[in-house]
């Protein structure tokens, strides 16, 4: 532990390669920089926090507030952003003391990284972070107060540090748990390996977490969109019926909720290759949620919108008239909860939905319905309905949402 | 009562024969037959009662002779019980270090029941009817056959009397069959004293109704008393013991310091604490002025009924009507005496001041007690009062109970039917008090305890009627509160009303009871306070620790980012940590308000009691600036000289001066090693009281 600290990044202090932790071979020289300033801002915030101790004064760190109050919608970009508030984390406030401490443990990790040049997951972070705190060990309590209670906690620790320090996850040399899938019309290189996702026979080329230029290039692309679809049981029907072969795009899933890496990879086809991208989510406030984030973007993510968000993503489908469309079986109807209604009604009243009187229409339709739909109810027709027909159809027709 | 027909006297009676069946009953033989009505129901009782009126009279005698009274109880056991249900012989020995007892009044006092000289006035005292201690020696007599043993010395100089006394029941008259004159008696702290030895059939018991809690409770309302127990256990055990015991009991402790071990729990905080030795249990004197002297009363109108009225019109040494409602009664003047005739005697003022008092008959005697009842009378003085007093209270159970909090309050004076009365209540909380069961109430009149009939009694009443759950206690519906708590009340009046004879519970007036509700809630908001803050404080405690925990964590974190000093970096922090909860360091002032903090060097427990008094500093004040009058005693013009404090004197000595506070909040934590003197401007309680007493306490203090 008491090691000394330094600012070159790839000191020579060797450290116990923790699971997970990548390789650093294949770095780039340019990282060096951007590790600098990550350790830089790091080392400042603690000094700050010695500097206030040692006077006497409440030793706080900013931490930019992430709810839906701060949260803006910014209309001409069609993202949101994060507003200006901030909240002051407090060490002599009870609810905020064991925050605060865990903010300067992982400070502390995510320094040590850096000095060693290696990433950690989220995950490794927890780890990294967790011990038992000294003198709460006792033996009448058995056990003593752990660090963390569990990785949710260490996962927002490390958002608030994303936000207060305003680096992005990768600059602090963390990654996520890999999600979602890939195949398609394209070769990349990913850290330094040509990937040629044509060639990803039935599991496809799993999205890392960290999809930024410096690790993923673009080597030749040939696909003219891309479609990405919610869950991998579609995504390997897309994927079985060699859809991208036939239509010359690119296939994603997220399995849910995507991962910042893939909606960062989206966002680089996006604006990198200039494709467009068409989702294809189930009929429920879930899915429309989904299509909303890639669009514009998350709350709790908000200050990483620009880099994240793809305001013309479209909304394919599939829509609540699809029941009648496609003359679905009574089958696939399945109720809305009163959940789903108040989530449904909720994000109605986001004002990026407020103002969108085709997204208005839908969701309410599916109110009306008083019943959500998944992508798969489109099996109940023919098997591949959904490769063959149906999404077909709506790129034939231009019928999406937006 | 005096009536006796014989059913088979012949054939009938008639006036002759029955007349000759006809005698007077003396008081002495009714009370023989009827003795439960004096506390002797049963040897348990027996045995209580008779130590019980030997205490209070010596108690009282030394009080009137402004003796500061050594009473020794001694019970031995002769024939120890058959069974456990049956009842042994005892003899119990009570010596006291009182003025003694002239020749000719021995038999008087202890040969006759009903003489004495308390009956016959109104007037604060332990005894009312004067039937004690006569009546233990009566029933010593009855069960054993053995006379009362006295050995009395009124006269330092002189040899003492030594008396046996027989008592002859029939014709409440006294039988001596010893008078000897003696060196025997004891060698007093006074020079005179009295000693009272009586055998009698009874039981001795421990536990709630038994001498040892008698004793006990009498040490916590007269911590002016030293007293020392030596129960039958003890006194029996230890045949050296008998040379010791004819020491005064502060001899005896020197003397006996040697060879047993004294309990380590004595004193190390210089407050005088109740201590049990191989030997005998000694209840330490814990302030050493003798309450005041009361002075007595005339009945006042409102207090009076027809009948009791009559026979003082009828007795009245005075010729005229005027000269007997200013000399009989007190609060009726010249213009109240002329408001009353007026409306006695109706248009023809046939009656007025002048009036001879012989020439009124019933009638007009039954006219003019209605017209004196309407009457607005002042109520009486309230002089005649002598209330223990807060401090005083508060050494007394600081002695007597283990707490951490003690409080206490002194009510006005106040009047039920004519008869003036004072209450005052008292309550330690805390500590080692057992925190499951519910509320101990001890009950005391005129400094008298109460042990029986607990539930009957109007004080037992006012408990359960507090609520003491605004005070942060538990209580449920209908009963005493449940906690570690002890309620102490106490009704000083120059008439108590007794439910019955023996004393044991005061009666149900709605004055009274309002009286001890007040002094009860009086108490009770200081201690809600206490609780709450210490609530507070063990918030703070925790709060503190968790700050504690995690600044270890912070220091090291920082110290492995940017090299910082991580131990000069923890101290800093800590430092701030302890100024941010420093609440719960505070030492608190009786209403609760912080006074002040425990040094920085150690943080007080979070669990209790945080506050900390010491002894060497005097408590007494004279003001450091907080100056807080609160509720207690207050009688209003009354010159602010502080004399109760004066009787109140709470140390023998500078260094073991009791750590009371001036109104009535005792908090104690004896574990601590470091103290904080609680300094207040002395709360003023302000009696008319004679001057001597002025101005010798300790706890006077500055002016308001």
């Amino acid at each position: 532990m008491a090691k000394q600290t330094t600012k070159k990044p790839a000191s020579k202090t060797t450290k116990k390669a923790q699971s997970g932790s990548t390789a650093t071979a294949s770095r780039r020289p340019d990282w060096a920089k951007r590790d600098a300033k990550t350790a830089k801002s790091i080392q400042g915030l603690t000094s700050s926090i010695v500097k206030s101790a040692m006077s006497g004064d409440e030793p706080t760190v900013e931490v930019p507030t992430r709810s839906p109050a701060n949260t803006n919608w910014d209309e001409d970009a069609g993202i949101l952003r994060m507003g200006e508030a901030k909240q002051q984390r407090q060490l002599f406030n009870l609810g905020q003391a064991r925050k605060f401490m865990q903010t300067l443990l992982h400070g502390q990790g995510i320094n040590e990284l850096i000095d060693a040049g290696k990433t950690l997951s989220l995950r490794g972070m927890y780890y990294k972070g967790l011990h038992t705190i000294q003198g709460t060990q006792t033996k009448a309590r058995g056990s003593g107060e752990k660090t963390f209670d569990d990785q949710t906690e260490s996962d927002g620790i490390l958002e608030d540090i994303e936000v207060s320090l305003g680096s992005l996850r990768e600059e602090l040399n963390i990654y996520a748990k890999k999600r979602g899938s890939m195949v398609g019309n394209i070769t990349i290189i990913d850290s330094g390996d040509e990937i040629d996702c044509r060639r990803m026979g039935s599991g496809g080329y799993s999205i890392p977490s960290i999809v930024e230029p410096d690790i993923i290039q673009f080597k030749k692309c040939d696909a003219k969109f891309v479609l990405h679809v919610e869950k991998d049981t579609v995504w390997g029907r897309f994927n079985e019926d060699k859809f991208w072969q036939k239509h010359n795009c690119i296939l994603t899933e997220g399995s849910g909720q995507p991962t910042r890496g893939v909606r960062r990879l989206l966002h680089r086809f996006n604006k990198e290759l200039g494709l467009p991208i068409y989702c294809l989510l189930d009929c429920d406030p879930w899915g429309h949620y989904i299509y909303s984030v890639i669009k514009q973007g998350s709350i709790s993510l908000a200050f990483e919108s620009e880099r994240l968000a793809i305001p013309d993503a479209k909304f394919m489908g599939i829509r609540a008239k699809d029941y009648e469309r496609c003359s679905l079986s009574d089958d696939v109807q399945i109720a809305l909860n009163d959940r789903d209604i108040k989530r449904a009604k909720q994000i109605m009243d986001y004002p990026w939905f407020a103002e969108n009187a085709q997204w208005k229409r839908e969701i309410k339709k599916m109110l009306s319905n008083g019943f959500k739909m998944e992508v798969e109810s489109l099996i109940t027709k023919d098997i591949s309905y959904v490769t063959e027909t149906y999404v077909p159809e709506r790129l034939e027709a231009e019928d999406w949402l937006e | 009562m005096a009536k006796k027909t014989t059913k088979n006297a012949g054939k009938k009676a008639n006036a002759e024969t029955m007349a000759a069946k006809q005698r007077e009953i003396s008081v002495s033989e009714f009370f023989a037959k009827n003795r439960h009505l004096l506390g002797f129901d049963n040897p348990r009782k027996a045995l209580l009662t008779t130590v019980k009126e030997a205490v209070d009279n010596a108690l009282d005698a030394c009080e009137e002779a402004g003796i500061l009274p050594d009473i020794e109880v001694r019970i031995e056991e002769l024939t120890a019980p058959a069974s456990a249900n049956k009842s042994g012989k005892y003899r119990v020995t009570i010596t006291d270090n009182g003025p003694g007892i002239v020749r000719k009044q021995i038999e008087n006092i202890f040969g006759k029941l009903l003489y004495g000289s308390k009956f016959h006035r109104l007037k604060m005292s332990r005894g009312q009817q004067g039937i004690g201690i006569s009546a233990a020696g009566m029933y010593g007599l009855m069960t054993t056959g053995r006379p009362m043993v006295i050995t009395t010395r009124p006269n330092a100089k002189k040899p003492a009397h030594h008396l046996e006394l027989a008592m002859d029941t029939s014709k409440n008259k006294p039988e001596v069959t010893v008078d000897i004159e003696t060196d025997d008696l004891l060698l007093t702290s006074s020079g005179t004293g009295t000693r009272v030895a009586i055998e009698l059939e009874a039981k001795y018991v421990r536990g709630k109704t038994s001498v040892e809690a008698y004793l006990e409770q009498t040490a916590i309302a007269n911590p002016h008393a030293e007293i020392v127990f030596i129960p039958p256990d003890k006194a029996n055990e230890d045949p050296g013991l008998e040379d010791a015991s004819e020491e005064s009991p502060e001899r005896e402790r020197g003397a006996g310091a040697g060879e047993i071990p004294e309990p380590t729990d004595t004193a190390p905080d210089g407050i005088p604490r109740t201590t049990e030795h191989a030997d005998r249990i000694v209840y330490p004197r814990a302030v050493d002025e003798n309450p005041p002297e009361t002075s007595e009363i005339k009945p006042h109108p409102y207090g009076v009924e027809l009948g009791s009225f009559l026979r003082m019109l009828k007795n009245t040494p005075e010729k005229q009507l005027a000269g007997f409602f200013k000399n009989e009664f007190c609060r009726v003047p010249p213009a109240v005496i002329k408001e009353v005739t007026a409306a006695a005697s109706g248009k023809d003022k046939t009656i007025t001041g002048q009036t001879y008092v012989s020439t009124i008959n019933h009638a007009a005697a039954e006219k003019i007690y209605r017209a004196l009842q309407d009457a607005k009378l002042r109520s009486p003085p309230t002089d005649c009062l002598a209330p223990i007093g807060v401090r005083t209270m508060l050494a007394g159970l600081l002695k007597g109970v283990k707490a951490e909090f003690y409080a206490a309050s002194t009510r006005s004076p106040s009047v039920y039917r004519g008869n003036p009365f004072q209450i005052e209540a008292a309550i330690a909380f805390g500590g080692d008090l057992p925190a499951d069961q519910p509320a101990r109430v001890i009950r005391f009149a005129n400094r008298v305890p109460l042990l029986y009939q607990q539930s009957a009694c109007s004080a037992f009443k006012s408990v359960t009627e507090t609520a003491w759950k605004n005070y942060g206690m538990s209580q449920p519906r209908g009963s005493a509160p449940v906690g570690p708590i002890v309620v102490m009340i106490h009704m000083a009046s120059v008439w108590v009303p007794f439910t019955s004879e023996s004393k044991e519970a005061i009666a149900d007036y709605d004055e009274i009871r309002k009286e001890m509700r007040l002094a009860l809630q009086e108490c009770g908001r200081k201690l809600g306070t206490y609780i709450r803050r210490r609530q507070r404080m063990k918030r703070e405690g925790q709060k503190r620790d968790v700050f504690e925990r995690y600044i270890g964590e912070i220091a090291k974190a920082c110290q492995a980012i940017v090299g910082a000093d991580a131990e000069a970096l923890y101290e800093s922090l800590m430092r701030q940590a302890k100024r941010r909860t420093e609440i719960a360091d505070a030492v608190l002032d009786e209403d609760g308000k912080i006074i002040g903090f425990a040094d920085g060097n150690g943080r007080l427990d979070g669990d209790d009691g945080v506050i900390i008094l010491d002894g060497n500093g005097n408590g007494n004040g004279g003001g450091n600036g907080n100056p807080a009058p609160s509720a207690s005693t207050k009688e209003p013009g009354a010159p602010a000289t502080g004399q109760e404090e004066s009787n109140a004197k709470v140390a023998r000595d500078s260094k073991k001066s009791v750590p009371v506070s001036n109104n009535g909040v005792v908090e104690s934590k004896p574990t601590r090693k470091k103290k904080i003197v609680k300094k207040k401007v002395l709360k003023k309680v302000k009696r008319k009281r004679s001057p001597e007493t002025a101005g010798a306490g300790l706890f006077e203090g500055g002016d308001k």
